[in-house]
């Protein structure tokens, strides 16, 4: 669903062009500047808008991608290990987004801690395909999710405030 | 203390319990030629009197075919059961789950196997069904790229005589998933099955696809059959999905079914077949493939395919409906981009597009990403990473 706060969120991502999976080789390459480009945009967009809220980064063939996301309520910062594969009918398909150390905490999930989207994120994906990238998946997929989801597993005590050191991000 | 009479019986007993516990599980020997001798120790007798009754030709054949089966959940390890029983010549079992708790409101599996890998559980019952079936297992994510070469590799060699299998079976729970299977399949041109249980429980369906003669799983948004239940009743709170035992049974019978029909050449295959559990109402149609299909490989197969010398059919003249708004030309939209984009799509009675297409992006103020070539891989993810 394109509402106004989604296309805010839209507007602040730029879009990508190339049409390729990680299983056409140099075309591939294309895309995965494109996408590393759209998301450095995004991540300095959103840290000048102190908004800053995840960090990610891939192996040498962007395949397998990793990083944190964090969520702050009442001043405390809960962060998470994310992490994906690109599937191989990438970008036809989105990539599916887990926080592995919430699996088994919400019914939320799939196995493996595969994020639950909902029923507009994957219509919204297949209408945009190849526009959307990783930055998309991020702020339309994850981004949703930990707002809901992190304050109810708060007050479900099912997680709690870490103490970390500053990493001085 | 007890008497010695006592403890006797005691003995006497707990011998006889584990006699019975140690017989159970002597697996009956290889059968080495399908008989139709009605005895009661023939385990094919009742599957090769389907000859006798005029049904099935060459029963026996089906002991000459191979099926992959990717997805060992609900559906596909009730799917690989019957395929066991029937006595299928080769199964080739793919998933990366393990049996948990969670799965025992569906059919199969056993709450000792939580904790084994679903391949690994699902192949030792079936050899105990029957040992006569030659089943293979693989363990892992086929929609990755360190998996998908071997993925493909595997269907490509691993029937009885080292050729393609004759038939692929998607019970797979995602969309991702699917299309990997049609992308590989379209490659290389096999034929398969996608079945589906919604995640609400209570519908259903099983599609035919023979790259370049029936639609792909790319040549069209997904299909869903009309549950009947109003969107605004449904409630997702606090749950992924939900299922029933009896949906996913009713699915992997008529997947089977149809595998039958197709393998022993008996009966017409359906191409689409749905259930819709809370009207118990059945859609079922013909689906033609979209010469636009965003597949290369699915358009490259519908070529050979008009190319191919048609071999003459006696199939009933039948209109079939087509799927309307296939391709959209001229990129004509009635909906309000802005506002409500479920459009209801009717393929058939009862059958809906999950959602449309637009030929053009609804959003399309924000700016693209160019890429000048003067900046390398190495120096971006260098970049990133210093943020």
């Amino acid at each position: 669903m394109v509402d106004e706060s989604t296309r805010k969120t839209l507007s602040n991502i730029a879009l990508l062009k190339t049409k390729a999976g990680p299983r056409d080789k140099e075309l591939w390459v294309q895309r995965l500047k494109e996408e590393y480009q759209s998301l450095i945009k995004y991540v300095q967009n959103n840290k000048d808008a102190d908004n800053d809220w995840f960090r990610l980064e891939s192996n040498k063939e962007g395949t397998k991608w990793f990083g944190k996301c964090w969520f702050i309520q009442d001043l405390l910062k809960y962060e998470f290990d994310v992490e994906f594969d690109i599937p191989v009918t990438y970008p036809t398909t989105a990539p599916e987004i887990a926080l592995p150390e919430l699996d088994g905490k919400t019914a939320k999930m799939y196995r493996g801690g595969k994020i639950c989207l909902s029923d507009h994120f994957k219509p919204l994906w297949a209408r945009n395909v190849p526009k959307f990238g990783i930055g998309h998946a991020m702020a339309l997929g994850l981004g949703p999710w930990l707002a809901v989801e992190i304050p109810d597993l708060i007050s479900k005590g099912v997680i709690s405030y870490k103490e970390k050191t500053e990493s001085g991000k | 203390m007890s008497t010695v009479e006592e403890l006797e019986a005691i003995v006497a007993k707990l011998e006889s319990k584990l006699s019975a516990l140690t017989q159970k599980n002597v697996p009956r020997g290889k059968i080495q030629q399908m008989s139709s001798e009605v005895v009661d120790s023939n385990p094919y007798s009742r599957l090769m009197a389907l000859k006798r009754m005029g049904i099935v030709n060459n029963y026996e054949r089906i002991r000459d075919y191979t099926v992959a089966v990717v997805g060992v959940g609900g559906v596909g390890s009730v799917t690989a059961e019957m395929l066991t029983r029937c006595g299928i010549g080769r199964l080739i079992l793919f998933d990366y789950d393990k049996v948990e708790l969670a799965n025992m409101n569906r059919l199969f599996f056993q709450p000792h196997q939580s904790g084994l890998s679903k391949v690994e559980a699902a192949a030792e019952t079936l050899r105990n069904i029957n040992p006569d079936v030659d089943i293979l297992t693989f363990n892992y994510n086929i929609t990755t790229v360190e998996n998908f070469d071997n993925f493909t590799n595997v269907l490509n060699t691993s029937s009885i005589t080292n050729g393609p299998v004759d038939l692929v079976l998607s019970c797979v729970d995602n969309f991702e998933a699917r299309f990997a299977i049609n992308t590989a399949c379209n490659e290389f041109n096999l034929t398969w099955f996608e079945s589906g249980v919604s995640e609400n429980a209570v519908s259903g369906h099983i599609q035919f696809i023979v790259p370049g003669e029936t639609a792909c799983f790319a040549c069209a948004p997904p299909l869903i059959v009309a549950s009947n239940i109003d969107e605004k009743t449904l409630k997702r709170d606090g749950v992924c999905a939900a299922s029933l035992p009896t949906t996913m049974g009713i699915v992997a019978g008529f997947l089977v079914q149809n595998t039958l029909k197709y393998l022993l050449q008996f009966g017409q295959v359906t191409h689409y077949l749905g259930y819709s559990a809370l009207t118990d109402f059945f859609p079922t149609m013909g689906l033609k493939p979209n010469p636009n299909c965003e597949d290369s490989h699915c358009r490259l197969r519908q070529k050979e395919f008009v190319a191919k010398p048609k071999t003459e059919m006696a199939v009933e003249a039948k209109e079939e409906e087509k799927p309307i708004h296939e391709d959209n030309e001229w990129g004509i939209s009635l909906v309000n981009e802005s506002v409500e984009e479920k459009e209801q799509v009717n393929v058939s009675e009862g059958v809906q597009l999950a959602y449309t297409l637009p030929s053009q992006s609804s959003i399309a103020e924000c700016e693209e990403a160019t890429v000048s070539d003067d900046v390398s891989l190495d120096e971006l993810m260098a970049q990133m990473k210093s943020i």
